[in-house]
C-alpha cells in the first residue's frame, strides 16, 4: 500500500491538471463562511487555504467550548431531562 | 429551521449527518447515565471524543483517509492516562511525509497539519478530503449546538 503510494506519485502528477486542482479549491472557497458574498470574485488558491485553515481551528475550537457547555450541562441536569433533551435533538435532524 | 449560523451547504437531512447525529447522540447518553458522575474535565473530554470519533464514523467519511487518521489518533488518546490527552505518542510511519513540494502554495503545509492524515496525502487527495473534514466538522459543531438548544428549551 505504501509503495504504491509513493510511486503513484508522478504519475498522478501528471493526470492531475491545473483545471482540477482549480476546482477542488473553488469547492473549498464555497465552504468558507463568506462565501456567498465572495461567490463570483475569484479569490487566490494561496488566501482560500490560509481561510480554509483559520476555518478549520475555529470549528476545532467550537467543538472545545460546545463540548465543555455540554459537559457542565450534564453536570447540572438529571438524567431523565438530558435523555429527554437528547431525544428530542434525535428528532431534530 | 431558524439556526444562529445558517451554513451554506449543509444538509442536515442527509443520511450521511444523521449516522453521525445517531452515534454522537448515542455517546451522549451513555455518558449521561454515567454513574457515578465522572469529575468536569473527564466528561469534557468524553464528550470531545464522542464528537470526533462520530465525525469518523459517519457513512459518508468512514471511507476516507481523515476518518481512518482520526480513528487512530482517538485510539491513542484513550490508551493514555486522562492527564496525557494531548500527547500522542509517534509511531515509525509506513508513509514518508511528503513535504511541500514547489507547485503548491506554501500553506498546504499548515492545512496537512489540521486535516488529520493529511501529511502522507497528495495535494489533490488534500484538497478533497479536507472539503470532506470541514464538512462533517460543520455538520458536528452544527449537532452540539442544536442539543444544547434542546437543554434550554
Amino acid at each position: 500500500m505504501s509503495s504504491r503510494r509513493s510511486h503513484s506519485r508522478h504519475s498522478n502528477a501528471s493526470r492531475i491538471t491545473e483545471e482540477e486542482i482549480n476546482e477542488l479549491v473553488s469547492k473549498l472557497q464555497m465552504m468558507l463562511p463568506d462565501a456567498p458574498i465572495r461567490r463570483n470574485s475569484r479569490v487566490s488558491a494561496r488566501k482560500v487555504l490560509q481561510e480554509t485553515c483559520s476555518y478549520i481551528r475555529s470549528l476545532h475550537q467550537e467543538v472545545d467550548d460546545l463540548s465543555e457547555k455540554l459537559s457542565e450541562l450534564l453536570a447540572s441536569t438529571d438524567t431523565d431531562s438530558a435523555e429527554a433533551a437528547i431525544l428530542r435533538s434525535l428528532l431534530m435532524q | 429551521m431558524n439556526r444562529k449560523n445558517p451554513l451554506p451547504n449543509s444538509n442536515p437531512n442527509s443520511p450521511n449527518s444523521s449516522m453521525q447525529a445517531l452515534h454522537f447522540l448515542q455517546a451522549l447518553a451513555r455518558i449521561a447515565r454515567a454513574a457515578p458522575k465522572p469529575a468536569h474535565s473527564a466528561r469534557t473530554r468524553q464528550i470531545r471524543h464522542a464528537a470526533y470519533a462520530s465525525m469518523a464514523h459517519s457513512s459518508r467519511s468512514s471511507r476516507r483517509t481523515w476518518s481512518r487518521a482520526l480513528l487512530h489518533r482517538l485510539r491513542q488518546w484513550q490508551q493514555q492516562r486522562p492527564g496525557r490527552l494531548l500527547t500522542v505518542r509517534r509511531r515509525v510511519r509506513i508513509v514518508t511525509p511528503i513535504t511541500s513540494r514547489p507547485e503548491e502554495p506554501a500553506r498546504a503545509e499548515t492545512l496537512r497539519q489540521l486535516v488529520p492524515g493529511g501529511r502522507g496525502m497528495e495535494y489533490c487527495n488534500l484538497l478533497e478530503e479536507t472539503a470532506d473534514y470541514v464538512q462533517c466538522l460543520r455538520a458536528q459543531v452544527q449537532l452540539m449546538q442544536t442539543l444544547l438548544d434542546a437543554f434550554s428549551s
